[in-house]
C-alpha cells in the first residue's frame, strides 16, 4: 500500500513540476540581460523599465484593470442574484431554462459568445440606435455576460451547503425577508460573493477572444496588445509584464484568502 | 415549492434572466439569422433577409450558400473532424495526467489539502495568454528546452517542437487540467475508504480494487471533468493560433479567419451555428450534471 502512495506522491509532483515551470521560467527570463529572450547573459532589471515606458502597454493595461473592475462588480450582483434563485426558490417556472443560461456560458467556446455578442450589438445598433460606437461599454457588457455565470455557480454551491437555521430563526423572530437576507444571508456568503468577485476579475482581465470580438477601435484591453505583440515574436517585456501580473495575483490571492478565514472564523465563532 | 413565486423573489430572478436573455440567449438567433444572409460588401457585411424586390414585393430571401460551402469544401468538415479529436484527445490526457493528481490530493491528509487543491487552481489565476507565451519560449528553435538540449550535445541542431502536435496537445493540457483536476477531486475526496477497506479484507488486490470500486465510483467526476476540457477546447482559438502549426486549423481558428481576415460573417455564423449544434447535447449533459450536482448537497 505505501509503494502505491508512494506513486501516486511522485505522480502529484509531476504534475505541480509541470504546471510550474513554465511559470518559473517566465520569472526567471524576466530578469535576463539580453533582448534573446531566451538566453540567458546575466541579471538585470532593464525590461520592467522599458516595460513602465511602454504606453501602448500601460494604457492597455489601465483601461484592462477599469473594465474588470466594473465587470466583476456587475457579475457579481448578477451572478449573486442568479445563484440565490437557483439555491433557494425550489422550482419555479422557467427553472429549467434558467439553468440551462446560466451553466452554459462556463463551457461555451469563446468564439461562439464573442461572435454572437458583436451580432447583437450590431443588430442592435441597427434597430434603436444603440450602442452608437463599439468599445469600452460593450466590452464590459460582454464580460458582465460570461462573467456572471461563474459567479452564480459560486454562490449557489456556498448557499446549497449552508445551515439555514439562523435564517429560520430570524424568520420566526419576524425579520421580513429582505432584512434576514441583508443581515444573515449576505454576511454568510460574503467569503463566496469575494471570490466570485475576484474570479470574475480575473476572468475580465484574461479575456482575448470575446473582448476581439465586441471592442471596436481605440479600445484595445491589455490581452488584444499582448496577442499582438506575440504574434511578432517574444519581448523580453512581455516576461517582466506576466511577473508583475504572477506577483499582484499572488498577493491578491493571498489576502482574499486570509480575508475568507477571518470572516469564516467570526462567523463561526 | 410553488410554481408561482412572491413578488420579491420574482424581482430577484428578472434581472439575471432577463440580463442572460437579452445578451446570452438572444444573440444565438441572431447569429442562426445572419448565417441565412448573404455576404456583402458594406458596414455591416451582410444583406438583409427582409427586403423588398424588384415589384416592391417584401420578400425574405433565405440564403444557404453558406451551409452549402461548408458541406461542399472539405476544408472546413476537415476542420470540425480535426477539433473533435483534438479536444477529445486532450480530455484524455488531461484525465491521465489529473486523475493520479486528483487521487492523491483526495488521500492526503485533511488539512493539507486544500493547499495542494490552491496549488493546481493557482497557475489559472495567471494570465491565460501569458502562460502561452511561456510554452513559446519553451519550444521555439531558440527556446529554453533546445538551448538546453544543445548545450548538453544531445543534438546538434534545434528540434522543431513549436508548430507541431506535440506543442499544440501540451498547450491545451497545460491550460486545462485544473478543470479536470478540480471535479475528480470533489469526487473523489467524497468516495468512503470502508468501501475500499471492504475489497481488500475480501481479498482483492489493490489495483482490483481500484478497477472494480474506486472507478465506478468516480465516473461522474470522470465525465464532468471530461466535459469541461472537451467542449471549452473543441473551439478554442488561442492555443493553436500560437502553439499550432499552419495544419493546426481548428474550428474556432477557422472561425476567427473567416471573421476577421475574410470579413465574411454569414460563413463566421454557420461555422458558429454548426459548432454550436455539435456542442448543444455535451453541452445539455453537462448541464443535466451541474444541476444534479448543485441540487444533491
Amino acid at each position: 500500500m505505501s509503494g502505491r502512495l508512494g506513486r501516486l506522491w511522485i505522480a502529484l509532483g509531476v504534475g505541480y513540476a509541470f504546471l510550474y515551470i513554465p511559470i518559473a521560467l517566465l520569472v526567471v527570463l524576466s530578469f535576463n540581460d539580453s533582448r534573446l529572450v531566451t538566453l540567458w547573459t546575466g541579471f538585470s532589471l532593464r525590461w520592467y523599465a522599458a516595460l513602465w515606458h511602454n504606453d501602448a502597454l500601460v494604457t492597455a493595461a489601465w483601461l484592462s484593470v477599469r473594465i474588470a473592475a466594473v465587470a466583476a462588480t456587475g457579475a457579481t450582483a448578477l451572478g449573486t442574484a442568479a445563484g440565490f434563485a437557483l439555491a433557494r426558490f425550489g422550482a419555479f417556472r422557467g427553472r429549467s431554462l434558467f439553468g440551462a443560461m446560466v451553466a452554459a456560458p462556463l463551457v461555451m467556446p469563446e468564439v461562439i459568445t464573442g461572435l454572437s455578442l458583436l451580432l447583437l450589438f450590431v443588430a442592435l445598433a441597427e434597430a434603436v440606435g444603440w450602442p452608437g460606437e463599439r468599445g469600452v461599454t460593450t466590452v464590459t457588457i460582454a464580460h458582465i455576460t460570461f462573467a456572471t455565470a461563474y459567479v452564480a455557480v459560486v454562490v449557489q454551491s456556498r448557499l446549497s451547503d449552508f445551515d439555514r437555521s439562523l435564517e429560520e430563526a430570524a424568520l420566526d423572530l419576524g425579520a421580513r425577508p429582505w432584512r434576514v437576507f441583508l443581515l444573515i444571508t449576505l454576511p454568510l456568503i460574503a467569503p463566496a460573493l469575494a471570490a466570485g468577485w475576484l474570479l470574475a476579475f480575473t476572468l475580465s482581465l484574461d479575456d482575448l477572444v470575446i473582448a476581439s470580438f465586441t471592442s471596436g477601435p481605440g479600445a484595445s484591453t491589455l490581452p488584444m496588445v499582448v496577442f499582438s505583440a506575440l504574434k511578432l515574436g517574444l519581448t523580453p517585456e512581455l516576461f517582466a509584464l506576466a511577473t508583475v501580473i504572477i506577483v499582484v495575483v499572488s498577493f491578491g490571492l493571498a489576502l482574499a484568502l486570509r480575508l475568507g478565514r477571518v470572516a469564516s472564523a467570526r462567523v463561526g465563532g | 415549492m410553488s410554481w408561482r413565486l412572491p413578488a420579491g423573489r420574482t424581482l430577484v430572478l428578472a434581472l439575471p434572466f432577463a440580463w442572460l436573455g437579452l445578451f446570452f440567449l438572444f444573440p444565438f438567433l441572431i447569429v442562426a439569422r445572419i448565417a441565412l444572409s448573404e455576404a456583402a460588401l458594406g458596414i455591416p457585411p451582410y444583406a438583409p433577409l427582409l427586403r423588398r424586390d424588384e415589384q416592391g414585393t417584401l420578400a425574405i430571401v433565405l440564403n444557404l450558400g453558406a451551409f452549402a460551402l461548408l458541406v461542399e469544401d472539405s476544408f472546413y468538415l476537415d476542420a470540425y473532424l480535426r477539433s473533435l479529436r483534438v479536444a477529445s484527445l486532450s480530455a484524455l490526457l488531461c484525465l491521465l495526467a489529473g486523475y493520479p493528481m486528483a487521487y492523491a490530493i483526495a488521500r492526503a491528509p485533511e488539512r493539507r489539502r486544500n493547499l495542494l487543491l490552491l496549488l493546481v487552481v493557482l497557475p489559472f489565476w495567471t494570465s491565460f495568454l501569458l502562460r502561452v507565451m511561456a510554452w513559446i519560449g519553451l519550444l521555439a528553435d531558440n527556446g529554453v528546452v533546445n538551448n538546453i538540449l544543445l548545450g548538453l550535445g544531445l543534438v546538434t541542431e534545434p528540434l522543431r517542437l513549436l508548430y507541431t502536435e506535440t506543442a499544440l496537445y501540451l498547450g491545451i493540457v497545460y491550460c486545462y487540467l485544473p478543470f479536470m483536476v478540480l471535479p475528480l477531486y470533489a469526487n473523489l475526496v467524497k468516495l468512503d475508504p470502508a468501501l475500499l477497506e471492504a475489497a481488500s479484507d475480501l481479498g482483492a488486490r489493490p489495483w482490483r480494487a481500484f478497477l472494480a470500486v474506486t472507478l465506478p465510483l468516480s465516473l461522474p467526476g470522470i465525465l464532468a471533468g471530461f466535459m469541461l476540457v472537451f467542449i471549452p477546447a473543441v473551439g478554442e482559438f488561442v492555443i493553436p493560433e500560437l502553439l499550432g502549426g499552419p495544419d493546426a486549423q481548428l474550428i474556432g481558428r477557422v472561425l476567427w479567419t473567416e471573421f476577421f481576415q475574410n470579413r465574411d460573417w454569414p460563413m463566421a455564423s454557420a461555422l458558429a451555428v454548426v459548432l454550436l449544434l455539435l456542442l448543444v447535447l455535451p453541452i445539455a449533459w453537462f448541464q443535466h450534471l451541474q444541476g444534479r450536482a448543485g441540487g444533491g448537497r
